[in-house]
């Protein structure tokens, strides 16, 4: 670091100098930006120089950004103003308009693919929109892109208030969230333009996953360093579920893309892992993407925000403890389940059924603990549509994990496994709990980073209400379209012969697909009213005080 | 760890909090839900119960079986078994009777239905439509025009042996008798136009002597299509006569592109995939669809 610390000694801006950070951003990123520019030059396929590009211009922008950053901060950026801690908000108040951006672009895209579903010539024979481009971009951008975004605003949030401290860094807490968001964006046109590595939720190829290593290295440290710095004695319960989030998900991300890329000048690589190991590999990730990002970190919001917003105390620490150790135990193994019936050993398949049935309690005190939190406030429900939204959430998390171990028993399996149940099964987390929870949360945080009143209460009731139907019509439209379809596959005549051709079941399914898109586009529009609420709140004048804003009546 | 000497007691509950406040959060200091510690204790009870019963934990030199000896090898191995007991009284049948005996015997032939519908559904639904009734390319099943003949060992031979996919047996192997691109083999847009409108008029009963394509049509079509256009089964050459759907379409801007670019339809040969008596049930059904010759 000898030029590092050559710059530190510049002559000083006001009084102000350089950091080592700021040095090695800059440092780094215009390296980086060079590199990107040379393999896009050399590159084979143009999709991939297009990538290269955009981190070259990645880099570039990020050098810049240090630097005007630099110019324009204050010479020492307080840690304490006042004996309250100066917290960060920038990153929060970042991620949580993205949130909101790639929530409904990944909405949308849903509702396309749902749409094309149902009317397959809807692609128009363009590869682009192609239902197996699509469908990538869709599931990336609700989980990762604003499940993601949500999940790095409220982490951030959560930290920095439970532990009394300024968020670790200055420039890291950026790096993240830029980085990340710099991934999304990667990851999403790559789909589009057919760069793809073929594993389910998993399909960016090596190079998009080394970037979302590093991003992510630098997510563990900012969070951990933030807990270091902590004034409080105690780790509060959320920060442990975001805590084995983060290092869950590296695992896993390291585990199921370790490829051998074909040259640094492709985009294509292949995996280490072969056979019926690889399938085990991506199912080992799969479901824990679902138990550790899907749950485990939106269990550490429910944590956050359902004691915060009910202004009641969590319900029980034993039962966090208890339940967070049995949840982490248990999910690891619970995998094998999406391989029932396949070349998976049998005793794999064993592991994997008992292990989910084992899960269910563990899961269930995650509900426990959200709802029993209400003891004492249960009024409040009546008055507040954000805490409704948060609570809804809950039940829809203790429905949705009561139905998984269900589906994972091996005869309950035989009729479900590759129907539209395991979609309906999905969406009734994925858009109840993870989708309610978020919500709720951006309810809450939005207010409080901009230190400004909810735009309109009864707004959040519309969208309540709206983004419950779509729900419900979604969950129960696959339900019966899965179980149709599971008792058609297997149906024989007297004869001994399949009743069912596919194709007479893919046709039996179109009523429900329909049903299904028209579910999908009400979450949509509930997600724009939020989106419109969002606008008209930030733009308000600011709010007397940050409680104020949270504790606003209802209509 | 509870402050015990000042213990904070929550008044809507009467439960003591931990003592501890993050950010105005507090936690009580409930005890687990018996009913949620039984029914998780009951999970874990069951899973080992399980792991006796069935296949579950990996030794070195092989897993534990299980006292009940399951493998879900053995499991669908025995589901199948079942299977071919249920039908194994008519598929001995139909491997022995030909065709025409199984179409003679009602009960046979109704089985060979089912089983060739089957059969149908999984396997040639996906391009000639589930009821039969074809797509653009794809014949339709379900008429009585056939391309390489309609009767029952005309259909079984085609489905065995297939259309221009090399198996030596099967129809124009090597691609060389499809429909020539008329284009490359010395009409020019004119004649095409002509000839065009000549088997346009074929197909409306309208056709004239007078019309200029019928000479080219002559000279060059009815080698394959015949004199009179009714075509030829064994070449596969199409009745131009016929007022159903065509293969290809009927209308004239279609007709150009057939007669300028030619055409080369294929069928796979399902010999080596399905057995005798899937492919004679297979007959059966097609042969029953609508015009079987």
């Amino acid at each position: 670091m000898a030029q590092a610390d050559s710059l530190t000694t510049a002559p000083p801006e006001g009084g102000k100098s350089i950091t080592l950070g700021e040095v090695t951003m800059i440092v780094v990123s215009l390296v980086g930006a060079i590199g990107a520019l040379y393999i896009a030059a050399n590159a084979y396929t143009a999709p991939y120089a297009f990538h290269m590009a955009l981190f070259a211009l990645a880099g570039l922008g990020g050098a810049i950004a240090t630097l005007k950053r630099y110019k324009s901060r204050p010479a020492v950026i307080p840690q304490e103003i006042d004996g309250k801690p100066n917290y960060n908000y920038g990153p929060i108040k970042f991620t949580s308009i993205a949130a909101i951006f790639w929530g409904i672009a990944g909405f949308l895209v849903g509702l396309i693919v749902a749409t094309e579903l149902a009317f397959p010539d809807l692609s128009m024979g363009l590869s682009w929109l192609n239902f197996g481009r699509l469908r990538p971009l869709h599931t990336s951008a609700v989980i990762f892109a604003f499940g993601g975004n949500v999940l790095l605003a409220t982490s951030f949030y959560a930290v920095q208030r439970t532990c009394r401290a300024r968020l670790a860094g200055e420039i890291a807490p950026w790096f993240v969230v830029l980085g990340y968001n710099l991934f999304i964006v990667i990851a999403g046109t790559g789909y589009l333009l057919g760069i793809t590595q073929g594993k389910e939720y998993a399909e960016p190829e090596w190079y998009s996953d080394l970037w979302l290593t590093i991003v992510w290295v630098a997510y563990l440290l900012v969070f951990l360093a933030t807990l270091w710095k902590r004034k409080e004695p105690h780790i509060y319960v959320a920060n442990w579920f975001t805590l084995a989030f983060i290092i869950t998900i590296a695992m896993l991300h390291l585990g199921n893309n370790a490829s051998v890329p074909v040259s640094i000048f492709s985009p294509k690589s292949y995996i280490v892992w072969s056979g019926v190991q690889d399938a085990m590999f991506q199912w080992w990730y799969g479901h824990n993407a679902v138990g550790f990002y899907l749950t485990a970190a939106f269990l550490a919001i429910m944590y956050y925000f359902v004691p915060k917003r009910a202004e009641r105390p969590v319900y029980s620490y034993r039962l966090s403890i208890i339940h967070f150790w049995a949840l982490i135990f248990m999910y690891i193994w619970a995998g094998p389940h999406h391989l029932h019936y396949t070349a998976l050993p049998d005793w794999t398949q064993t592991l994997g059924m008992t292990f989910s049935i084992m899960l269910w309690m563990p899961s269930w005190g995650g509900m426990i603990n959200g709802l029993m939190t209400l003891s004492g406030a249960w009024d409040k429900l009546r008055t507040d549509p954000v805490l409704r939204m948060l609570v809804v959430s809950v039940a829809f998390y203790g429905m949705s994990t009561f139905e998984g171990p269900l589906m994972s028993i091996k005869v309950v399996n035989s009729l479900s496994h590759y129907t539209d149940w395991t979609i309906g099964h999905v969406h009734s987390g994925a858009l109840g709990w993870v989708g309610f929870v978020s919500f709720g949360a951006l309810y809450c945080l939005i207010p409080w980073v901009y230190n400004k009143k909810l735009y309109s209460l009864k707004l959040v009731n519309w969208h309540f209400w709206i983004a419950t139907i779509g729900i419900v019509l979604y969950i129960s439209a696959m339900w019966v379209s899965g179980i149709l379809q599971g008792l058609m596959w297997r149906a024989y005549t007297a004869n001994g012969f399949l009743e069912y051709s596919f194709i007479e079941t893919v046709e039996a399914m179109f009523p429900f697909y329909v049903i299904r898109a028209v579910g999908g586009g009400l979450f949509l529009v509930g997600a724009l009213i939020m989106a419109f609420n969002f606008y008209k709140t930030i733009r308000s004048p600011e709010a007397a005080s940050a409680s104020e804003a949270a504790l606003a009546p209802a209509e | 760890m509870v402050d015990h000497t000042h213990q904070d007691i929550d008044a809507a509950t009467g439960t003591p909090t931990t003592g501890h406040e993050w950010d105005g959060i507090k936690e009580l200091n409930t005890p687990l839900p018996r009913w949620w510690l039984w029914l998780f204790y009951a999970c874990i009870v069951w899973a080992v119960g399980y792991w006796v019963f069935y296949p579950a934990i990996p030794l070195p030199g092989g897993h534990t079986p299980g006292i009940l000896g399951w493998t879900s090898r053995g499991a669908v191995n025995g589901d199948v078994q079942e299977l071919v007991r249920q039908r194994a009284e008519f598929v001995g049948k139909i491997e022995k009777a030909s065709l025409q005996e199984i179409s003679a015997d009602p009960k046979l032939a109704e089985f060979a239905r089912a089983y060739g519908r089957s059969a149908f559904g999984n396997n040639c639904a996906p391009c000639h439509g589930s009821g039969g009734q074809g797509a653009v390319g794809y014949p339709n099943l379900a008429g009585d025009r056939w391309l390489w003949g309609g009767s029952l060992d005309q259909i079984a031979a085609t489905i065995t042996h297939g259309a221009r996919t090399g198996d030596p047996e099967g129809h124009d192997p090597a691609g060389a008798a499809g429909m020539p691109a008329w284009s490359k083999m010395g009409l020019d847009a004119t004649q095409i136009e002509q000839v065009s409108d000549y088997v346009v008029a074929l197909h409306n009963g309208a056709a004239t002597d007078a019309l200029p394509g019928k000479k080219i049509f002559a000279e060059n079509c009815a080698a394959c299509h015949g004199e009179d256009a009714k075509g030829n089964p064994e070449m596969g050459a199409p009745n131009l006569t016929s007022k159903s759907k065509w293969l290809y379409g009927s209308d004239k801007a279609t007709i150009v592109q057939t007669v300028a670019n030619g055409r080369a339809g294929q069928m796979p040969a399902w010999g080596a995939k399905l057995d005798p008596a899937t492919i004679k049930s297979l007959a059966i059904f097609v042969h029953s669809l609508g015009g079987g010759k």
